[in-house]
């Protein structure tokens, strides 16, 4: 049975701390003056992004690329997807190249799951529609990892559009698995009801419950959600309620943020432009835990007849 | 009662003798181990020369009904039609079904309802009866001709797949009831509250990033049509409640005089939105959708306490392609029709949670009262419509086993007990289980 990453709903903590180990594998690597490595040769990654993405998109393609994959990225424009070709049709079509790994952004919740049962390959979930977003979650861990930031009893909370957010719902499934707490922080028309019980964590409509949170994990509020039956009234009204900026931060407190960035809405200009942000940690972050996930889903633990010494990812 | 609404394909009149079931008819008090013979087609008679078929060890039971199935004809005769669909009825059981109109074309008109009669009289297994939309093209704004649908013997009208959201009109469908006299079976959903929903509304729906529905978006409109039946003094059945606010209104509606049944689904009685989490389109999203913990043991005590008077399918037949969208842009709705009885059967029945004797009736009598139908009865002098059922027989439900075109059951998968062996509708053997009847020749 092929291993495929969803989501993260049902990995242990062991299974995310071996992700966060073989990350700082890579990043090792990545020091190096030669950043490229043997270990996927021969292999074949098709990115699939049927949504718009850059950074996501990017670092699958550079970190696939950097394993020596041959890395095939197929978009959603351009495509026979346009023409009305199923997501069902693509996949099989994408499956008779005989790819090792199958990365997919879609915009329906439950794209993935959908799609794996078509092909033979490893599905990531690289982003589909508001339910999961898995690898985004492992480079915020990696992020705070990285930075010496201890996750078990850290106290997160996201702010803003939890809604409309599958960085949110992976993150806080994530984090949760690590031992942290987890705090939602968003007008009330943008919680889904029943989310406290469903993802676990505590929910506020109150800016000022930032104040005890280690990580302040500020969402993207997008333009759509506001006007005729839409979810806040205003940006302007959305920015004075939730926007995050330095004076609403006490010193110490890391801000996160998964991009793209509206400056001035969800986030101060200042505070998008303080060093002190994580905002490129993560993206940095973002092509080393894509690199272990890949590595991890073709030649990891179950194939492990077929696994490449660790050795030689060092090599 | 005019006998122009159930139809049939012509056939020979049944002769059998069915030795030693358990007869268990439970509206016309009957429950003892014996024979029962079918003579022209009419339960009693002399046996002599009838076909004999050993039924001991199994139960007999009148056949059922289901007041609320989708025959995807005309329109999508590639998904079901009245020769499959009524052949899966009769695999499970049933001995009347009632199609909804929301076809393509929705039936709306006299002429589409009489070539529909006429494809029943000619292809269907059993009796068959065909609701008319109440508003034309199902747009909740023109009332359909009622009075002449009545006469041609529609057997009521419903927009079921929409509801009949504009408020004046249901009023309108309510007064116009009095002249027309046929019930209006509503499919209840304020679509401002439903707004590109996919599950019900919930922890299970915040954490998969579903849309949700929430269940007032059900009670609010069958609270808003109890009242109008009030007000106009008319009769309304509410089609499958899956919500307890929902039960909440039917039974206070029905403590206050109010003329309201209701109907409700194996799979709301049997699944919850938690089971959703694999997120397959194909048997786990359907309209309403599965709701929680709360609402199924609620509505189970509803269907025992009579509050929902029976039990409907809601058989919804789909393509597997269209099944196998991601999950919030596949269509809702799954099949029923031959797991109905047995799934009830193995998860209710077994487990001691409702008599067998209850299922029976909330699946036939009870079924049939709702749209005024004659009631299947294994009295004497009957018409012959009944089911023997092999209750200590298991079956797998796979995708290569039904009579139905199309396989979206939320059932896939299951080991079930009782194994249907024969159906007689209307005096005619409508199924064999093939091949393993044993006595039953072919």
């Amino acid at each position: 049975m092929t291993r495929s990453l969803i989501t993260l709903d049902d990995a242990s903590r062991d299974d995310i701390e071996r992700y966060l180990a073989l990350t700082d594998r890579f990043a090792e690597v990545m020091q190096r003056d030669i950043k490229k490595v043997p270990t996927l040769r021969g292999r074949v990654v098709i990115n699939a992004f049927f949504e718009a993405s850059t950074r996501t998109a990017t670092s699958f393609e550079l970190a696939g690329k950097r394993l020596s994959a041959d890395v095939i990225n197929v978009k959603g424009s351009g495509s026979s997807v346009e023409k009305g070709e199923t997501l069902k049709d693509t996949i099989l079509t994408l499956n008779a190249y005989q790819p090792d790994v199958i990365v997919i952004r879609h915009k329906a919740s439950g794209a993935c799951a959908a799609a794996a049962r078509f092909t033979d390959a490893a599905v990531v979930n690289a982003g589909d529609g508001t339910h999961a977003h898995p690898t985004q979650s492992l480079l915020d861990l990696y992020t705070l990892r990285r930075r010496g930031v201890g996750l078990d009893g850290l106290n997160v909370a996201y702010v803003g559009d939890v809604m409309h957010s599958r960085v949110a719902r992976s993150g806080a499934v994530a984090f949760r698995t690590m031992g942290a707490n987890v705090r939602f922080i968003a007008p009330p028309t943008l919680l889904p009801p029943g989310l406290a019980e469903g993802l676990g964590g505590e929910v506020s409509h109150d800016i000022r419950d930032i104040a005890d949170a280690d990580v302040v994990y500020v969402l993207r509020m997008q333009h759509e959600r506001m006007g005729a039956g839409g979810f806040v009234p205003s940006l302007r009204e959305y920015s004075r309620e939730y926007g995050v900026g330095h004076e609403r931060l006490r010193p110490g407190q890391l801000v996160m943020h998964p991009g793209p960035m509206n400056r001035g809405v969800e986030i101060s200009d200042a505070l998008a432009d303080d060093p002190e942000v994580l905002v490129s940690a993560q993206v940095e972050s973002g092509m080393l835990v894509r690199m272990a996930v890949l590595y991890d889903l073709i030649a990891g633990p179950v194939e492990r007849a077929r696994t490449v010494p660790v050795e030689e990812v060092a090599a | 009662m005019s006998d122009n609404r159930l139809l049939q394909k012509p056939g020979n009149p049944a002769n059998v003798v069915i030795r030693g079931a358990r007869v268990l008819d439970p509206l016309a008090g009957i429950d003892e181990v014996r024979d029962l013979v079918v003579r022209d087609g009419v339960v009693g008679g002399d046996p002599a020369g009838c076909e004999e078929i050993d039924g001991a060890g199994m139960t007999l039971i009148p056949g059922l009904v289901d007041p609320h199935v989708h025959l995807r004809t005309p329109g999508r005769e590639d998904l079901e039609d009245i020769a499959s669909g009524s052949a899966a009825a009769a695999a499970g059981g049933f001995v009347a079904i009632v199609a909804m109109p929301n076809t393509t074309p929705p039936l709306d008109d006299p002429e589409g309802l009489a070539k529909l009669q006429d494809l029943a009289r000619t292809q269907a297994h059993v009796g068959v009866g065909f609701f008319c939309a109440i508003t034309r093209g199902q747009k909740g704004t023109e009332l359909t001709e009622a009075a002449e649908l009545a006469q041609m013997g529609a057997v009521g009208l419903s927009d079921d797949g929409v509801p009949v959201w504009d408020s004046l009109t249901m009023r309108r469908a309510l007064q116009y009831q009095r002249l027309a006299g046929l019930p209006l079976a509503l499919h209840e959903e304020d679509p401002r509250l439903v707004q590109g929903g996919a599950m019900h509304e919930g922890p299970v729906a915040a954490r998969l990033g579903i849309t949700g529905i929430p269940s007032e978006s059900e009670s609010v409109m069958v609270g808003r049509d109890v009242a109008l039946a009030r007000l106009e003094g008319g009769r309304i059945h509410v089609c499958h409640v899956s919500t307890v606010e929902s039960v909440d209104e039917v039974r206070r509606g029905k403590q206050q005089g109010v003329a309201v049944t209701a109907e409700v689904s194996p799979h709301h009685l049997l699944l919850v939105d938690e089971d959703v989490s694999g997120m397959d389109a194909a048997t786990r999203k359907m309209n309403p959708p599965l709701r929680g913990t709360d609402d199924r043991d609620a509505l189970l005590e509803a269907l025992i306490d009579g509050t929902l008077d029976c039990i409907a399918t809601d058989h919804a037949p789909h393509g597997a392609s269209e099944k196998q969208l991601p999950f919030p842009e596949a269509p809702f709705g799954v099949t029923g029709l031959e797991t109905a009885f047995p799934v009830l059967y193995t998860d209710l029945v077994r487990t001691g949670r409702l008599p067998l004797e209850l299922l029976v009736r909330r699946m036939s009598g009870d079924a049939a009262r709702v749209m005024d139908l004659p009631q299947p009865t294994l009295a004497d002098g009957a018409p012959a419509n009944l089911a023997l059922v092999d209750l200590g027989a298991t079956w797998d439900v796979t995708e290569d086993g039904f009579q139905s075109k199309s396989r979206n059951s939320a059932f896939l998968g299951r080991t079930l007990h009782g194994v249907v062996r024969l159906t007689v509708s209307r005096g005619r053997v409508a199924w064999r289980r093939p091949g393993e009847a044993p006595g039953v020749a072919e």
